[in-house]
């Protein structure tokens, strides 16, 4: 493989792996908050794509139905945390399991009463439907790019937010130590609600943002949302950090598997799990204990 | 068994082709032997309703509707009724699906369906209890080669069919390195072998084969290894949303200007619309061809506009040659399906004058059609020509005589 | 009310007599229940008994599946005397390295690390040339048992097939039972109730829960095998976690402190998904809001329903158990 080709490669490998970090960093913040596992992490992402084309086919404005999608993502997301997943916290995880496996269920139906069953495409916006000579016979699409930028400010915004406000202060020591950071007078059960809403925004946020690359179809969030557990695993449960490691890693390993090793590609990234694990049972970035 | 592979046959989509004939068709205590000849011949359609393949579904569905509307919704004298199953194209529920519609709903024929290995297990199931089943589009060669059997019949092609032509095509447009790109399953594979043994006979070189899992749309990186290796020309098979998302993915990547793009025709067929100008000058191979001017496809594309709204296609055809494949043997058993010998001789003579032009049958009861060279102009796959006139499948492995 | 111990004589009795009572679509039916009750409950001795919330059974019992194929000749039926063997300890093979590995983590990591291990295996069959790829493999005659070329057992008839499959549930019900109630099924329990003492008492809690991940996964393979061979076809879609997701809602319904609770879930469920689905398009719809509401509101199971229907009586299986907060550190 020369230089040119390998370097286009290792472009498409970071792209896939950025925006799998979208949708990961919101798993990973969810889990490492609230200890709740969601199995219905998915169903957002693909629940966004479609409100994405739903939004997009009405307006015909992308921008709007990346503002439309988060928003109503949000918004589902505070309705459910209210309805069900408060119910959860301090309840096994099987019970945690279930419930989001039921809300599975319940979301996928939902969609195709709202949606249909159809596969669709999404447009990207105007400005960045073009692409531009990469090789003598390659182009690159611009929005494949934009992909790239658009997750990078997303991923420092989450760092900022985390790392250097009061917000993320709270929220960091709210999954340190619960008792203290409540005997500080902090109302836990407003932040949990925030913090699932915005797990599940980054979610939906994923979906909308691959719409244009990929198409938009029922199934879609099944594997994404294995391969969020396999960054959350590879990263550490929680962290931010870990969660951009490990999607990058499995962007490399599965674009460049699918070159190398086309049969066995999706395996490589097991393979590579359990590597980690032998080596680093709790994730690279993970604490000890959880 | 699991909860995404097993889709429903609701009462309400208990439909019937005739009205009037709903209760007959529900009604189990009517459908003793006295009065059999008067009861609705009973057809399960197995179909994708959801999923990659939902659109195609819903053209057979239509095309096998529009013909028995078309007809006083009587096949050979006998009503029609329908129960409708989704297959999802999944085959791990296919099996059970089958045995729905056989065992429990007792339907007198199969009609089903569009992925190879939901098909193949429809087939198994079809030997096993002796059902009548119609294939109105899955092209496993296998269907009609090894496991061929006297009760199993295809109206739409073999994978086979429309790649070996393919082969001489672009040997003759003269491209001698291609390279192949597919999904990973038993009908790209097919596809992809068929047309390497026909352009390999003309004397051109596969280069490389490249696959990926079906049904993945993550072309990206594929199509960079294609732009790094250069070849002549590039022979695709993906259909459906996948065929819609390669196509704009190739376009833009660029290289539709520097390496044409080939493919099996449903690569382009039924997806034109959501293709757009990405597709223009791609030229595939199929049975049929959108403007193909003979009277019997003039009136079916006006029939299934009026009926549906929308422009027919080859899925439509195929569905609709299948109700037709059904009337020649109901017509010559006098509507009694119990007559199957007589019934099965019938449609293995069987000589329909198909919207796709003549289509007649081989011993393994799979099509002898044209294969047409289509060019997508002007939003449509247009006739450039006769691939290769009266294509029969080689049906290898089928011990039907 | 019966005496206790006449309930299952009599459930036997109907469950034997039942194949000359229904049509052979319902006896298919009911077999395809009873095959998933056996998976419930082997997956149950890991998550119930053993405290460990797997979310990968279903690759063993798919696993089992495709064992049976690649060993089944041609068109002729292989023997079932070798090839059950061979699948069950294939299964139990991979659910001790799979168990091995994950065993290594805790809580959530568990989960998450089986649910990814039991994706691995889907997409090594969906991905790989080993069987048919994405499109599954058939298995054309059902195995049989035969000396010397004469027939013993042909599980090509539904009847023998019904009765062989009863057969294994009664099997699994025993088997389980005996193993629960052993020295080894304390040191299970213990180890899930409190790890630390269990520890500290000496019990060599990681093997313990590895050898009950084992054979719990064997177990699933034997069940995975006669699935196969019912539908004569093996996809990766048997693999996925899908499955492995809607038979831990059998062992919730059923309850998760007793052997034969997730057969009870798996019939409810399975059931359920019949009856839904000859009454609404949107079946899966209500099955998932009933799946939240269990889950919400049963924590221990239908079986809390028992007493409200049939009187308070002593079953241990209907006391309000609450899982103790040590199920969630495996």
């Amino acid at each position: 493989m020369d230089l040119v080709t390998f370097g286009v490669q290792l472009l498409n490998a970071v792209q896939y792996g950025m925006v799998l970090f979208l949708v990961a960093s919101g798993l990973t913040l969810v889990f490492g908050i609230l200890g709740v596992i969601n199995l219905a992490h998915g169903a957002f992402y693909m629940l966004g794509a479609y409100l994405a084309y739903w939004i997009a086919t009405y307006t015909g404005s992308f921008a709007l139905a990346m503002a439309g999608g988060v928003a109503i993502a949000f918004v589902v997301g505070l309705l459910l945390e209210t309805v069900f997943i408060r119910r959860l916290y301090g309840r096994d995880h099987l019970a945690q399991v279930l419930l989001s496996f039921g809300l599975i269920l319940s979301i996928d139906e939902a969609r195709e009463i709202l949606f249909g069953k159809d596969v669709h495409s999404v447009a990207p916006p105007a400005w960045l439907a073009g692409s531009f000579q990469l090789t003598d016979n390659l182009s690159y699409p611009v929005y494949r790019l934009a992909i790239c930028a658009f997750c990078l400010v997303v991923a420092a915004l989450i760092f900022l937010v985390v790392t250097r406000t009061r917000i993320g202060m709270i929220v960091r020591a709210g999954a340190e130590n619960r008792e203290m950071t409540r005997v500080l007078g902090i109302r836990f059960d407003v932040v949990n609600r925030y913090v699932f809403a915005v797990g599940i925004a980054l979610a939906a946020l994923g979906g909308i943002v691959v719409a244009p690359v990929s198409t938009v179809f029922p199934g879609m969030g099944d594997g994404m949302l294995i391969l969020s557990f396999v960054v959350v695993v590879l990263g550490g449960i929680g962290s931010v950090a870990g969660a951009a490691i490990g999607a990058l890693l499995i962007g490399l390993t599965d674009t460049f598997g699918k070159v190398f090793f086309p049969s066995v590609s999706s395996v490589l990234i097991y393979v590579l799990m359990a590597a980690v694990l032998l080596w680093r049972p709790n994730g690279i970035l993970g604490r000890r204990e959880v | 068994m699991t909860n995404r592979s097993m889709p429903p046959i609701s009462r309400r989509t208990l439909l019937t082709g005739a009205a009037g004939a709903a209760t007959l068709a529900v009604a189990p205590g009517l459908r003793a032997p006295a009065i059999a000849q008067n009861a609705p011949l009973k057809v399960g359609l197995m179909l994708p309703y959801t999923g990659t393949y939902a659109r195609l579904g819903k053209f057979i569905d239509d095309g096998f509707r529009l013909y028995v509307e078309r007809k006083g919704g009587k096949l050979g004298g006998r009503e029609i009724a329908f129960v409708q199953v989704d297959d999802e194209s999944k085959p791990a529920a296919a099996t059970d699906n089958m045995n729905r519609l056989v065992g429990r709903e007792k339907v007198d024929v199969v009609v089903g369906t569009v992925h190879s290995g939901v098909a193949m297990a429809m087939v198994k199931v079809a030997r096993d209890t002796g059902t009548l089943l119609i294939i109105p589009n899955a092209g496993a060669n296998d269907a009609t080669g090894p496991a061929c059997a006297p009760n199993v019949f295809r109206s739409s092609f073999s994978n086979w069919q429309p790649n070996y032509p393919m082969g001489k095509v672009m040997f003759d447009a003269g491209h001698r390195n291609v390279a192949t790109i597919t999904w990973k399953y038993a009908a790209g594979i097919e596809q992809m072998v068929a047309f390497k043994e026909g352009f390999a006979k003309a004397g051109g070189n596969v280069v490389e084969n490249l696959t990926l899992p079906f049904p993945e749309v993550e072309f990206q990186a594929l199509i960079t290894r294609i732009a790094q290796i250069k070849p002549d020309a590039v022979h695709a098979f993906f259909a459906g949303g996948g065929a819609v998302k390669f196509v704009k993915d190739y376009a833009a990547a660029g290289l539709d200007k520097s390496i044409p793009l080939y493919g099996a025709g449903f690569l382009t067929d039924g997806t034109l619309a959501a293709q757009g100008a990405a597709a223009n000058g791609i030229k595939t191979t199929l049975h049929y061809a959108d403007n193909l001017d003979n009277p019997a496809n003039i009136a079916f594309l006006k029939a299934f506009k009026d009926k549906t709204g929308h422009v027919g296609d080859i899925y439509a055809v195929q569905g609709y040659d299948a109700a037709a494949l059904l009337e020649v043997g109901m017509a010559a058993a006098g509507g009694d399906v119990k007559q199957r010998d007589k019934m099965i001789a019938a449609m293995g003579a069987a000589k329909i004058d198909s919207p796709r032009g003549p289509l007649s049958f081989n011993k393994a009861h799979n099509p002898i059609q044209n294969i047409y060279l289509r060019e997508v102009r002007n939003g449509r796959n247009e006739m450039v020509a006769i691939a290769q006139k009266d294509v029969d499948d080689p049906a290898r492995g089928c011990k039907l005589t | 009310m019966m005496p206790r111990w006449l309930v299952p004589l009599v459930l036997l009795a109907i469950a034997a007599a039942l194949p000359f009572g229904v049509s052979t679509y319902y006896v298919q039916f009911i077999g395809k229940a009873f095959i998933m009750g056996m998976l419930a409950m082997a997956l149950n001795l890991a998550v119930g008994h053993g405290g460990m919330v797997s979310i990968c059974h279903a690759a063993f019992f798919g696993l089992a599946g495709y064992v049976l194929a690649l060993m089944s000749p041609g068109y002729d039926p292989a023997s079932l005397v070798l090839t059950l063997p061979v699948a069950a300890a294939a299964s139990g093979f991979v659910a001790l390295v799979i168990g091995a590995l994950a065993l290594r983590t805790r809580g959530a990591y568990f989960i998450m690390v089986t649910l990814a291990f039991g994706e691995m295996m889907f997409f090594l069959f969906h991905d790989t040339d080993i069987a048919g790829g994405s499109d599954g493999t058939y298995v054309n005659a059902k195995p049989e048992i035969a000396i010397a070329g004469h027939r013993l057992l042909d599980l090509a008839s539904p009847l023998a097939f019904y009765y062989v499959v009863l057969a294994l549930l009664i099997a699994t019900i025993v088997l389980l039972t005996v193993l629960l109630r052993s020295p080894f099924g304390h040191a299970l329990a213990a180890a899930r109730d409190n790890e630390r003492r269990a520890r500290s008492l000496g019990f060599p809690v990681y093997r313990i829960r590895l050898t009950a991940f084992a054979i719990s996964g064997a177990i699933a393979g034997v069940a995975g095998y006669f699935a196969t061979a019912q539908f004569g076809f093996v996809a990766p879609e048997m693999l996925g976690w899908h499955l492995s997701a809607t038979v831990l809602v059998m062992v919730l319904i059923g309850g998760l402190r007793s052997v034969t609770g997730p057969l009870v879930g798996a019939l409810v469920l399975i059931g359920l998904e019949e009856v839904l689905k000859a009454s609404t398009d949107y079946w899966k719809l209500a099955e998932g809001l009933i799946v939240i509401l269990i889950v919400l509101s049963m924590p221990n199971g239908v079986r809390q329903l028992w007493p409200l229907i049939f009187g308070a009586t002593g079953d241990a299986a209907t006391r309000p158990a609450r899982v103790p907060a040590e199920a969630n550190h495996v």
